[in-house]
């Protein structure tokens, strides 16, 4: 799995794909910390432009990068959340711990 | 006839199947001319039941898992999805919002959200033989 990321003045952002569930769930834990590990970033950016699906173990996603971006006292941000992850959010109350930027649609 | 339509699935308990399963869903849902939320909360909902068969009916082994869904009159899917693996000892515990026994790729949040999501939603669990999980949603018919 590869996901594209850039550094931009302390921006790291991460563009994810794919579905997200169980099956693949701790390979995006794992690739998220090891990317704000190397580039400890201010702001890290959850691109979900190209995420097509998301079930629970997405809010665990959401939950681990929060966690490694607290360590380090930076900021996690969630871009281009369609409505269908948007829905998994919102029921699960993430929506209130992190701040999320909906897909323009 | 009580129901119109209907299609059983059985296959292991092996991660590579959720996305199986919920596509498998959504695909014979769509007869029922869903709209994209209601096809989303489906394929949500069914992807939680079925990776809790996989985390936690079958922890060290690999199992059956059985998948059945009908369409019921006034456009009601009904969906059953049993495992013959552990079973719950609380269910009222598992239910309960971020209570998990599964690690940190898990959240807790799976029940939740199929409550949520569905019409309907029971669990049926006797420890040592396994759950069924047992959900509905209600289609809306669009005009």
């Amino acid at each position: 799995m590869h996901f594209t990321s850039f550094l931009e003045n302390g921006k790291l952002t991460i563009a994810l794909t794919g579905e997200i569930d169980h099956h693949c769930a701790k390979a995006y834990i794992q690739i998220i910390a090891s990317k704000i590990e190397a580039y400890m970033p201010e702001v890290c950016v959850l691109d979900f432009q190209d995420v097509t699906f998301v079930d629970s173990s997405g809010i665990a996603v959401v939950i681990n990068a929060l966690r490694n971006m607290s360590q380090i006292e930076g900021k996690l941000l969630l871009s281009g959340i369609s409505p269908q992850p948007m829905r998994v959010f919102r029921a699960s109350g993430i929506d209130k711990l992190v701040e999320i930027r909906e897909a323009v649609s | 006839m009580k129901f119109d339509n209907y299609m059983i699935l059985e296959f292991p308990s092996r991660s590579t199947n959720e996305a199986f399963a919920r596509s498998a869903v959504a695909c014979f849902a769509a007869q029922m001319d869903p709209t994209l939320e209601e096809l989303g909360d489906i394929r949500t909902a069914v992807s939680e039941a079925v990776t809790n068969c996989i985390v936690h009916a079958y922890p060290n082994e690999i199992g059956n898992i059985t998948l059945r869904c009908r369409i019921l009159k006034d456009n009601v899917l009904d969906i059953v999805i049993k495992d013959k693996g552990v079973g719950i000892t609380d269910v009222e515990q598992a239910r309960r919002p971020s209570f998990t026994t599964g690690g940190a790729e898990r959240s807790g949040m799976g029940f939740t959200i199929m409550e949520s999501f569905m019409t309907n939603f029971e669990v049926s669990s006797a420890s040592g033989k396994g759950t069924t999980v047992h959900m509905r949603r209600k289609l809306q018919r669009r005009k």
